[in-house]
């Protein structure tokens, strides 16, 4: 039942923000609803902690470790994103009707994110990935400007794209789940019968899935839409964007990879994509101009980073993929808040246009500051940690080569970031700054949002770790 | 009283799966975006007649339902909702400058056939398999359709004949899912219906955003994002 309630409620809040006469509620019921879903995801992650695996309709909607991590980092991520857009968005449009048509593409987007985790059955969740980016193409076209469209119209053709080269693999991963015997068709059906499916079928099906949705995660060469897409649509989506919905996309990839037997080379395509992946993008940061393309490209970077750890194969590497995937949520969506407070403070989204923030605004400059440290990967941050366990588990498992290389990109990501982003909080103010007073939701998501950043650093709550656990263990082959 | 006609039917089915690909080519080469549709419209016909043919012997309700639905949605619904949302005039446009020219572009068309025979060669099934003969025509050309499809949102220019190329990669997929994947739910199949239409809707919506703001639906011309390049 409550997983039926995670899905229904943003649905509930999209059709009153849809309905209703006024906008002033809009925000309001957007808030309410995403922040009663991150109380539900979390109950359902507690008790998915546990080893429990939460069923509403069998073989139809059914959450366990794994699901219930990506269905709590996406109403995390939703909540805060709701926050922001409450003062955020006043600002950014006087027509009510584009604000309400907003907030119903807001709730309708975050319905088919959560509906990726919590749909057990394989090719309903190919919908609901096709859905995700139906729902956001005209958030990302929301300002209406020509470069805003060209940024939705990339996004939707390669990413629909990228979803029908997939729909080819899920039929073929059908086809072969049916050879080996059929039946009631889930995630979980699915590898227990792993060992009993032709290799070559799935091999082929894993490797069109990996490319199709490879395009939606921002993997290289397919991620020339991303930069674009996460730069120009209103900043509370460029967080959902980036944090989340990226994630979602990759969790997908993440479930087939325990259907792969140990003689297959999935696991090396996973890696060697990954890596290609982290290396394009860290080296792209060094000559971006706009500050949200950078945290972009940085999405790019981390992505390829996760993948290439779930492909470094053994459990402690997934953990640290897992735990991965937590810190770059948290961090990305809060780099985004900060961009949207420095370009409400500035009045630009070019890097250059933007410096002295410390001195013109103290609490924009910090979050400028501590997004890029987060983000860079700067100790005692949240990705710190979790990218200093996928070098450990690399080295452990003697995987010196993919360690190297991750270091070296890590390395070049971290000096692009901050090379940008230090002269913006520190330099010189310049004379023509606006200098406008941020929004009072936009601080408090600020306050709220980098809380968990300093937190999962340092320390690593015992459910949180658990949980990891128990989704990782859903990341290993099955032997039979 | 199956036996005797799936020779008939795989002779049926192999004709239309002739033409869907015939069709796929059509989208590559035509100049005018009408064309274009009703190529798509031809091929979504051509897609519900070899789940005809496939749902006959033995007599599968699904595959037949499968056929009314694409029949439904993609040949009547869909260019229905294009024709509301995209102005009249853009379907008599007439794209002159293609990335690259026709003949070529049918020559590289050809080449990706091939390449779809050869690549879905180790998948089909050995022996004679209940439903192995339609496999063997149906996964190939699905999987041409799909690349057909892909190359067709490439070299086009004009924002409808990429939305077309987008469905007809769908299209191809489906065209060996029929096939491959007879036993799919029918909740799956209602969904994937439902999807086409809003992904008509929305891909409608930003044509005609596009279209107001730039006076063209010449997406190929969208090109201001980029970074600096190194100096």
């Amino acid at each position: 039942m409550i997983l039926i309630a995670i899905l229904a409620l943003p649905l509930l809040a999209a059709a009153v923000c849809g309905l209703s006469g006024s906008e002033r509620w809009s925000p309001r019921v957007t808030l309410l609803a995403a922040l009663a879903n991150l109380l539900l995801a979390g109950e359902v992650a507690l008790r998915a902690a546990g080893g429990e695996t939460i069923v509403a309709l069998p073989h139809w909607i059914a959450a366990d470790g794994l699901s219930a991590l990506i269905a709590l980092l996406i109403t995390a991520v939703g909540t805060s994103a709701a926050l922001f857009s409450w003062g955020y968005m006043a600002h950014s449009t006087q027509k009510p009707r584009a604000l309400r048509l907003y907030y119903v593409n807001f709730n309708l987007f975050l319905f088919a994110m959560l509906a990726v985790p919590l749909l057990a059955e394989p090719n309903l969740v190919w919908i609901a990935v096709e859905l995700t980016t139906l729902f956001s193409v005209l958030l990302v076209s929301f300002a209406d400007t020509h470069d805003a469209l060209e940024a939705a119209w990339k996004y939707a053709v390669l990413t629909l794209s990228g979803a029908a080269i997939a729909l080819f693999g899920f039929l073929l991963l059908f086809w072969a789940w049916q050879t080996a015997g059929g039946g009631p068709y889930s995630w979980a059906t699915l590898r227990a019968a792993a060992g009993a499916m032709p290799p070559r079928l799935l091999q082929a099906a894993f490797l069109l899935i990996l490319v199709g949705f490879g395009a939606k995660v921002g993997l290289v060469p397919l991620h020339t839409w991303l930069p674009d897409a996460h730069s120009q649509a209103p900043t509370p989506v460029c967080a959902l964007l980036s944090g989340v919905e990226t994630s979602a996309v990759l969790y997908v990839i993440l479930r087939l990879l325990p259907l792969l037997g140990p003689a297959s080379q999935g696991r090396a395509w996973a890696l060697a994509f990954g890596l290609l992946s982290a290396g394009v993008a860290s080296f792209l940061l060094l000559r971006v101009r706009d500050y949200k393309r950078l945290f972009a490209f940085s999405t790019v970077e981390q992505m390829g980073i996760v993948l290439a750890a779930a492909g470094l194969g053994s459990g402690a590497a997934s953990y640290a993929a897992l735990l991965q995937i937590v810190a770059h949520a948290l961090g990305k969506s809060f780099c985004f808040y900060a961009a949207g407070s420095a370009a409400l403070l500035s009045g630009t989204t070019e890097i250059a246009g933007v410096r002295g923030l410390l001195r013109s605004s103290p609490l924009g400059g910090i979050a400028l500051l501590l997004g890029g440290l987060t983000i860079a990967g700067a100790p005692p941050l949240a990705l710190f940690l979790s990218e200093f366990s996928i070098l450990k588990a690399g080295l452990s498992g003697g995987q010196y080569l993919a360690v190297a290389l991750l270091t070296l990109f890590i390395a070049v990501a971290f000096f692009g970031i901050l090379r940008h982003i230090l002269p913006m909080v520190f330099g010189k103010p310049l004379p023509q700054s606006v200098n406008r007073k941020l929004p009072r939701s936009v601080v408090l998501t600020l306050l709220l949002a980098a809380l968990p950043l300093f937190v999962l650093g340092v320390y690593l709550p015992e459910q949180l770790s658990a949980l990891l656990r128990v989704a990782a263990a859903a990341l290993t082959h099955l032997a039979r | 009283m199956s036996q005797g006609f799936e020779p008939l039917l795989s002779a049926l089915n192999a004709l239309a799966g002739g033409l869907f690909l015939l069709s796929a080519f059509g989208m590559v080469a035509t100049r005018q975006v009408l064309g274009c549709l009703r190529f798509f419209i031809a091929q979504s016909l051509l897609l519900a007649a070899s789940a005809f043919l496939l749902g006959a012997a033995p007599l599968s309700a699904h595959l037949i339902a499968v056929g009314l639905l694409t029949i439904i949605t993609k040949s009547w619904l869909l260019p229905w909702l294009l024709r509301r949302m995209v102005r009249q005039e853009v379907y008599t446009r007439r794209e002159i400058t293609q990335a690259v020219n026709i003949p070529s572009s049918l020559l590289i068309a050809l080449g990706l056939v091939l390449g779809a025979y050869f690549l879905s060669a180790p998948w089909l099934p050995a022996g004679a398999a209940a439903g192995a003969g339609f496999v063997r025509i149906n996964l190939p050309i699905g999987l041409a359709g799909l690349l057909l499809g892909a190359y067709t949102l490439a070299v086009r220019r004009e924002a409808l004949p990429q939305l077309l190329g987008l469905l007809a990669m769908e299209n191809g997929a489906f065209f060996a899912g029929i096939a491959v994947a007879p036993g799919l739910s029918l909740i799956a199949e209602l969904a994937v219906a439902f999807d086409v239409l809003v992904l008509a809707f929305v891909l409608g919506v930003l044509t005609r955003m596009i279209h107001e703001r730039t006076g063209s639906t010449e997406v190929g011309r969208l090109a201001a994002l980029k970074e600096e390049p190194f100096r």
